[in-house]
């Protein structure tokens, strides 16, 4: 699609799409166009010469095809994937092949959740079948189409690479040329679809589709939408978390260049300016008295203190195999230790940020978010529209981790829309952006194990003290996975109910996660949580819970083999016995980063393994400490079985970027509250790893006909752990916070 | 009224003279590929090259860049450019990409001085651009492979 391409009718609708080596795709939608506003965002744009053959998929005459992504793009290739697996089965010319992000509609809901957005690692895993469908049954469609057109029976046909071809002629025609010839044809339902060792892009490593545009600097993230007649905003919100404000004297900011208001919202002071330096520039002339919270008080050191004292007690079970206490009780060899876990922000390279434009009969939203429904849910509440008044545009996301699976950013900007009556790209500045995260939960880790002769362990006790992301989260997007028609007080009602109750009722089930089942075989296994909110806003962080849970069971283990003077990768093996799949990548690993030889020069080997959501994963770290104490991650092996491996080397890319940010919080940064504030606000004090800190990683992806399980997130957790492992392995010192510092110890 | 130089164009920007370079080029040029992400020069996400060196755009006045030769992603073409981009493509280097811009501008600085880079002066040149998806492993190999098709250019 052109932009000359687009008629004028077509040019009364603002939109933003991503065509694939095209760029932005725009249309206007001006304020206060009503006929816009009244068109059903269920509707995408379908240009002239285009066939839109399902939700998925769309052809032009000239062949090209453009697949509907329903998931955000932030890094991890799904526009690309989700691309591959439509043009696998529709047999298309792969170097046509174009992606749009999609509307908001239910088509595109995660099958999963019912609530479109991306997470959890489950994109592919949810939807690859429904995508596999989607390309079969539009390739079985144009194959019909060209039979009757030759006026030749269906089964003389076949499709490969946008091409129909009648085999006992020879003659081809191309999807291109079968557009306006589908009338009267309806999909065909029940096509067959391929076996593994059908797939011609499926299983290669297939270049990404989003390159060009994000190395010409014409990728369009949300800090780039421009909209006619906008404003830009930022925002302060208040530093002592849940704080609100007592007073505003803005009389200095408004006398400032370019400043056209100062606004009290529900979440903190806006100011609206021409430029976002003007009004960042403005902040500090801001007089903001913030009335005094209770969480003025919360520390972490104190939360630490609180949690040790609580750790000492018993927890509620959550998770149970055999019976810990009777063997605690008789066994002399106990080992015990307690992990702790620092808040981690996300710290996304572009901040958050939103733009918004309400008017009486409508609302456009332009973002980058993890969750579109959302985003409509929060911008409903506020305005009081209906969801289907408005439309959520996604662009580009500069990374997301999780953040940009909460909304509050999109609710700022359109508040500030509704209240200043004009368009406004709200950004946020890199301070307010670390210190108003929705944070990775800290949590205290009580272990104790016992073991037998042979060192293996026969009880395993973990207490997990913290909060529970879900707890806090869920309320959040509950509305979003309700229906549409559901009156606004109803899903007000059920938001309200959530908060109150929902807290309650799910805390430490999905805390546990890693924690319990074990992938080992240990006959006696108890996990039980206590739930201590301090009310510190935390959301999901790639890998949740894992990411903190892995640390404690896998540096445990650690410490049970040498406890048992076992080798670590060994006691794994055994242990494993059960778990043919993961014992594979750990018996890989070990191979890959020869366990058996010495390790190079001046360098420990750490070894750590997992299985997050059916994925299994296994590192080998080499580490080396220096005359000042720092450690240094030299390289890293990993064996990775995630299923069918659909864009192998965007999964071997996927594995090194998780590396990278768990390398962040295993050796760099974390997140403390001092006084009710986050003591850190830009990379300067939260450091992120740089090229020189970045180890060789090496990664096998084990071969599978398995449905395929997620990449995204899998790499995180078992970093810190294998590193940490390693670090014991150099100096006999067990590291059990993070980040990890060897001059605490 | 301060009077630039970029991407060839001579460009009168209408701002206060302690606006930051960033903000001219991003809001007043539209030049969107220099992006904002810490503000005060620890990230490098607004790297430009100011007569061919890397320079942080937050940290800099815009009146400290008249009479210099700014270049933006936008403006990034020659020899060194094709080649860098070709590779960054050919190794599949970008993931979210808010940062690309910068990476590859600061690489293209390294390669029109050192056509034959060392991993260590690869480490050197570019850990002032922080790369949050971690592209680092592929950025390395995207700058060797560029260099020897510039090496072998030049044969």
């Amino acid at each position: 699609m052109k932009k000359n391409n687009i008629d004028q009718k077509r040019r009364d609708f603002l939109k933003l799409g991503f065509v694939a080596g095209s760029g932005l795709l725009i249309g206007i939608h001006l304020p206060g166009c009503t006929e816009a506003a009244n068109q059903s965002v269920s509707t995408p744009e379908i240009q002239d010469d285009e066939f839109k053959a399902n939700a998925w998929i769309k052809i032009n005459s000239d062949g090209m095809i453009t697949v509907t992504v329903s998931h955000s793009e932030m890094g991890q290739g799904i526009s690309t994937a989700i691309s591959m697996i439509v043009a696998e089965e529709l047999e298309a010319d792969w170097s046509k092949v174009r992606f749009e992000m999609a509307p908001v509609e239910d088509v595109y809901k995660h099958p999963k959740y019912g609530i479109q957005w991306t997470v959890s690692s489950m994109s592919i895993h949810a939807s690859w079948d429904l995508w596999r469908k989607a390309g079969a049954s539009a390739r079985q469609l144009l194959i019909l189409s060209a039979a009757r057109f030759w006026g030749v029976s269906v089964n003389e046909c076949l499709a490969e690479n946008s091409t129909v071809i009648h085999k006992p002629s020879s003659q081809t025609i191309n999807y291109g040329e079968l557009i306006d010839k589908t009338d009267g044809l309806s999909l065909p339902e029940n096509v067959r679809l391929k076996r593994p060792d059908e797939f011609k892009i499926i299983g290669k490593s297939v270049l990404r589709l989003d390159s060009h545009e994000k190395i010409d600097g014409s990728a369009v993230f949300g800090t780039d939408v421009k909209v006619p007649g906008m404003l830009i905003a930022t925002i302060v919100h208040p530093p002592v978390f849940g704080a609100g404000i007592k007073s505003l004297d803005a009389r200095e900011a408004l006398t400032m260049p370019g400043i056209k208001n100062v606004l009290t919202i529900e979440t903190g002071v806006a100011i609206v300016a021409e430029t976002f330096w003007q009004a960042s520039s403005a902040i500090p002339s801001l007089n903001i008295e913030w009335e005094k919270s209770d969480n003025r008080h919360v520390s972490t050191r104190q939360l630490f203190k609180r949690w040790k004292k609580l750790g000492a007690k018993e927890g509620k079970v959550f998770f149970e195999e055999g019976d810990v206490k009777p063997v605690f009780e008789s066994t002399s060899r106990v080992v015990e230790a307690t992990y702790d876990l620092p808040y981690q922000a996300h710290a996304t390279p572009e901040p958050m940020n939103c733009t918004a434009s309400v008017t009486k009969t409508g609302c456009e939203i332009w973002v980058p978010t993890q969750n579109q429904k959302g985003a409509q849910e929060i911008a409903a509440r506020i305005t009081g529209l209906d969801n289907e008044q408005i439309r959520v545009h996604t662009t580009f996301l500069g990374c997301g981790f999780g953040r940009r699976a909460l909304v509050d950013y999109v609710g700022e900007a359109v508040e500030i829309s509704r209240k200043i009556n004009a368009p406004v790209k709200l950004i946020w500045t890199r301070e307010e952006d670390i210190q108003h995260d929705f944070y990775r939960p800290a949590t205290h880790n009580v272990m104790k194990a016992t073991i037998d002769s042979h060192g293996r362990p026969t009880a395993w006790l973990h207490r997990i003290v913290g909060a529970d992301v879900f707890a806090q989260a869920m309320p959040k997007v509950i509305s979003g996975m309700m229906p549409d028609s559901t009156p606004r007080f109803l899903k007000n009602m059920a938001t309200s109910l959530a908060e109150t109750f929902l807290p309650r009722i799910i805390a430490g089930k999905k805390a546990i996660k890693s924690a319990g089942p074990l992938p080992y075989r240990i006959p006696n296994v108890q996990v039980e949580f206590i739930n201590d909110d301090p009310g510190i806003p935390i959301g999901w962080w790639r890998s949740v819970a894992p990411s903190a849970n892995c640390f404690a069971v896998e540096c445990f283990i650690d410490e049970l083999a040498a406890a048992g003077k076992r080798d670590p990768y060994e006691l794994r093996i055994e242990l494993l016995g059960a778990n043919p799949r993961l014992q594979h990548v750990v018996r890989k690993v070990a191979e890959m980063a020869n366990w058996y030889e010495p390790p190079p020069n001046g360098t420990h080997r750490g070894i750590a393994a997992h299985d997050f959501q059916s994925t299994m994963m296994a590192y080998v770290a080499e580490v080396s400490v220096n005359d000042f104490n720092e450690i240094m991650v030299h390289r890293v092996f990993c064996a990775v079985d995630c299923g069918i491996a659909v864009n192998p080397g965007n999964i071997e890319a996927q594995v090194i970027s998780a590396l990278a940010f768990g390398l962040t919080a295993t050796i760099k940064s974390s997140i403390t509250f001092r006084e009710g504030k986050v003591e850190q606000g830009n990379f300067d004090d939260f450091p992120v790893l740089r090229m020189d800190e970045m180890p060789r990683v090496e990664v096998f992806v084990v071969p599978s006909n398995n449905p395929p399980t997620g990449i995204g997130e899998v790499g995180v957790p078992i970093i810190a752990p294998a590193v940490a492992n390693a670090v014991y392995a150099a100096t006999g010192k067990r590291l059990r916070s993070l980040p990890l510092r060897l001059d605490e110890a | 009224m301060p009077r630039l130089r970029i991407n060839g164009d001579v460009r009168d920007v209408n701002v206060p003279p302690d606006t930051p370079l960033l903000w001219v080029l991003n809001e007043q040029l539209g030049l969107t590929g220099t992006k904002y992400s810490c503000g005060i020069s620890e990230c490098g996400a607004c790297t430009v090259l100011i007569n061919g060196e890397p320079v942080l755009s937050c940290g800099l006045p815009v009146s400290e860049a008249e009479g210099v030769d700014i270049v933006t992603i936008e403006g990034l073409h020659g020899p060194v450019a094709d080649a860098l981009r070709n590779a960054w493509i050919a190794e599949d280097v970008v993931q979210c990409g808010y940062c690309q811009p910068a990476q590859l501008l600061t690489a293209a600085a390294l390669l029109s001085t050192n056509f034959n880079p060392s991993d260590e002066d690869i480490d050197a040149a570019m850990s002032d651009v922080i790369c949050r998806c971690g592209t680092y492993q592929a950025i390395r190999k995207a700058i060797h492979r560029a260099a020897g098709e510039i090496r072998h250019e030049k044969k």
